[in-house]
């Protein structure tokens, strides 16, 4: 159900889609039956959301992130993908913030019915999507599809994707994908995966029907200079990041230190808001809860995203396993650096670094790692 | 989301204790009722309409998987809720879920049973299955211990079974009573009557992590080995199916990779506060 990205497609050599001619494929996409989604400017920050048109991309616009602050930043650039991401990932996309998993109806004789509720959404396209996020979806396929019981409502939202990658040119501050392993080259995952250069894209396919778009657009092989300049700019890219994580599996290390002095440190700074888990590309608990309609006839069984940084996340019959923020910050630590590794064949973090950016006080999980496990540089 | 729930009626409803009941199942589809099989030590999601979910352990003997009994405390939501519920009522029902008890690896052994409050319901199917075969297993000792001695539920069931042959049973209160001919002490001090054979002894314990932990403690510096001790955990259940999140414990999910461990595989975190 999802695209293969072993595709022998992947290997055709790019080509060069000048930047003129990007409305071009979002109209093929669109052809093709899509919708578009891709980076807009709204309240102040990059998301992902409906592009009719090119004109509807940030050109021009940047970003300025540190731990605890994002402010978007104009360049005068003509290019339309030189930001590193802001708070949405494609998360919201496939595993929704809200939505009902079933309803039950009770009949006048008191019997109970159930239906499940698939839904039936659109396919969608969406442009410019950064490696960390790519990563962060196989993990979330992983967990959602992967397992004894796959999720319906995921997977009928998941086969609906078409992704276009646009490698990221232009890290925050606040990434550290290089040392994860997770950018900032795309290197599977994506249907179609472009690198931004002044004077427009060059463009290589992952997948046979990203292969089928760029061919109805009829565009000339990139030249050598091109691909070269994309390489030299995503090796810049890369060197450019100031953050680091290991690259070690930290599981054992974290587990050893479970009475660390800087769980208690951290605890003392940390709001327990749960931001983290929000902007987290990775993060997928999720609460079920029940909503009964006042005709007493039907109730709704819905899910909504939760957080291990709430009160009732580890709540168990009138305990609290988890009452306090040091043991609360601790089990998503441990959990997203260390457990992951064992769960799912690697860490839980891709480098995005939207945990730091958009946490209100500015924790940086790059430095309590290193406070616990050593620095990652 | 695992699965839809199924439907099922209430055929049968014990009071246990004034807040303990036992529910007895049975799914109003014929299709789901002939399919469905389970294992002791495995539990179902039980759907109160209206207002929730809750995960409870089947008490009943698998071979009769057409009626299911589910033996509950009220003390939420959902359980004060099911615990209003009569004969003919229905409810919903997603399972079974997890990993149940080791039964295969225990023939031929004796098995210690160690349980604490309601702990013993969810093992009280293993105890079942044992004097339902009783030629496949050694001598079966059942400790259970409780806080007050009025807090002991299936009193009679104790004392009958404390009548078969190769069959143990001692109970225990911190608090006893005028009533109260057993033990009156921690679970654990009634280990020496129970002449455990630490090479070829099973265990199997349910119940406060406080109790199993200082069972635990008692056994190995007896001679069990880690890994002949099992245990069935608790933690905050919504899918049952390890994608919520909220059992976590550790890179295990409770609901699916338990809720029965053996030792080692939860001894690291056992007792840690905080997970």
């Amino acid at each position: 159900m999802v695209p293969s990205t072993t595709d022998p497609a992947q290997d055709a050599a790019p080509v060069h889609l000048p930047a003129q001619r990007l409305q071009d494929l979002i109209d093929e996409l669109r052809r093709g039956g899509y919708a578009c989604v891709g980076p807009r400017l709204r309240d102040g920050a990059i998301l992902y959301e409906r592009l009719q048109s090119t004109a509807d991309l940030p050109v021009g616009l940047s970003d300025e992130q540190a731990p605890g602050s994002y402010r978007i930043s104009r360049t005068g650039s003509s290019r339309r993908f030189a930001w590193a991401n802001g708070p949405q990932a494609l998360k919201p996309l496939v595993f929704v913030p809200r939505e009902t998993l079933w309803r039950a109806t009770r009949r006048d004789d008191g019997a109970l019915a159930f239906d499940a509720n698939i839904p039936e959404p659109e396919p969608l396209a969406v442009i410019g999507v950064r490696s960390c996020d790519l990563a962060a979806l196989a993990l979330q396929d992983r967990h959602f599809l992967h397992g004894s019981y796959p999720d319906p409502c995921y997977a009928s939202r998941r086969e609906k994707l078409f992704l276009v990658a646009v490698h990221c040119s232009h890290p925050a501050q606040t990434c550290f994908c290089a040392s994860s392993g997770d950018g900032p080259r795309a290197t599977s995952g994506f249907d179609i995966a472009l690198s931004e250069l002044d004077d427009g894209f060059v463009a290589q396919t992952g997948t046979e029907r990203g292969a089928q778009v760029l061919a109805a657009l009829g565009l000339p092989k990139a030249s050598a200079e091109q691909l070269a300049d994309a390489e030299a700019q995503l090796a810049r890219a890369a060197a450019m990041q100031q953050r680091a994580l290991p690259s070690r599996n930290l599981q054992a290390c974290l587990f050893a230190n479970l009475e660390h002095s800087r769980w208690k440190d951290v605890a003392q700074r940390c709001l327990s808001c749960g931001n983290c888990t929000s902007v987290c590309p990775t993060c997928f608990c999720h609460s079920e809860a029940e909503v009964p309609q006042l005709d007493g006839k039907r109730s709704e069984h819905i899910r909504e995203w939760d957080s291990c940084f709430t009160q009732t996340h580890s709540y168990l019959h009138g305990l609290t396993i988890r009452p306090d923020t040091r043991t609360r910050y601790r089990q998503w630590l441990t959990h997203k650096l260390g457990a992951w590794h064992e769960q799912y064949g690697r860490s839980g973090c891709v480098g995005c670094g939207r945990c730091i950016s958009w946490c209100p006080v500015g924790i940086d999980i790059t430095e309590e790692a290193a406070a616990i496990c050593g620095s990652g540089k | 989301m695992a699965q839809l729930p199924m439907s099922a009626e209430i055929v049968g409803r014990i009071e246990e204790s004034p807040t303990i009941f036992t529910l007895r199942l049975r799914l109003t589809e014929d299709h789901a009722r002939e399919a469905y099989r389970f294992a002791p030590g495995q539990f179902n999601m039980v759907y109160l309409y209206g207002v929730g979910e809750v995960p409870i352990s089947i008490v009943s003997d698998p071979s009769g998987p057409a009626l299911l009994d589910h033996t509950i405390r009220a003390v939420g939501r959902v359980t004060q809720g099911l615990a209003r519920l009569q004969q003919g009522d229905r409810i919903g029902l997603r399972g079974p879920f997890g990993r149940g008890w080791p039964l295969r690896e225990a023939e031929g052994h004796d098995i210690l049973v160690v349980t604490g409050g309601l702990g013993c319901a969810p093992i009280v199917a293993v105890i079942n299955y044992i004097l339902m075969r009783r030629e496949r297993f050694g001598r079966l000792t059942i400790i259970q211990g409780v806080k007050h001695a009025e807090e002991l539920i299936w009193r009679e069931r104790y004392a009958y079974w404390n009548t078969l042959p190769d069959t143990r049973v001692l109970l225990a209160a911190d608090h006893g009573g005028p009533l109260w001919p057993f033990h009156v002490g921690l679970v654990t001090e009634v280990f020496d009557e129970a002449q455990i054979t630490p090479a070829n002894t099973v265990v199997m314990m349910c119940g406060p992590e406080g109790m199993m932990h200082a069972g635990i403690k008692n056994l190995t510096a007896r001679g069990v080995a880690e890994e002949r001790i099992h245990l069935s955990m608790e933690r905050s259940m919504h899918c049952g199916v390890g994608q919520c999140g909220h059992c976590q414990y550790g890179a295990s999910f409770v609901c699916r990779d338990g809720p029965v461990f053996p030792y080692p595989r939860v001894k690291e975190l056992f007792q840690v506060r905080g997970y």
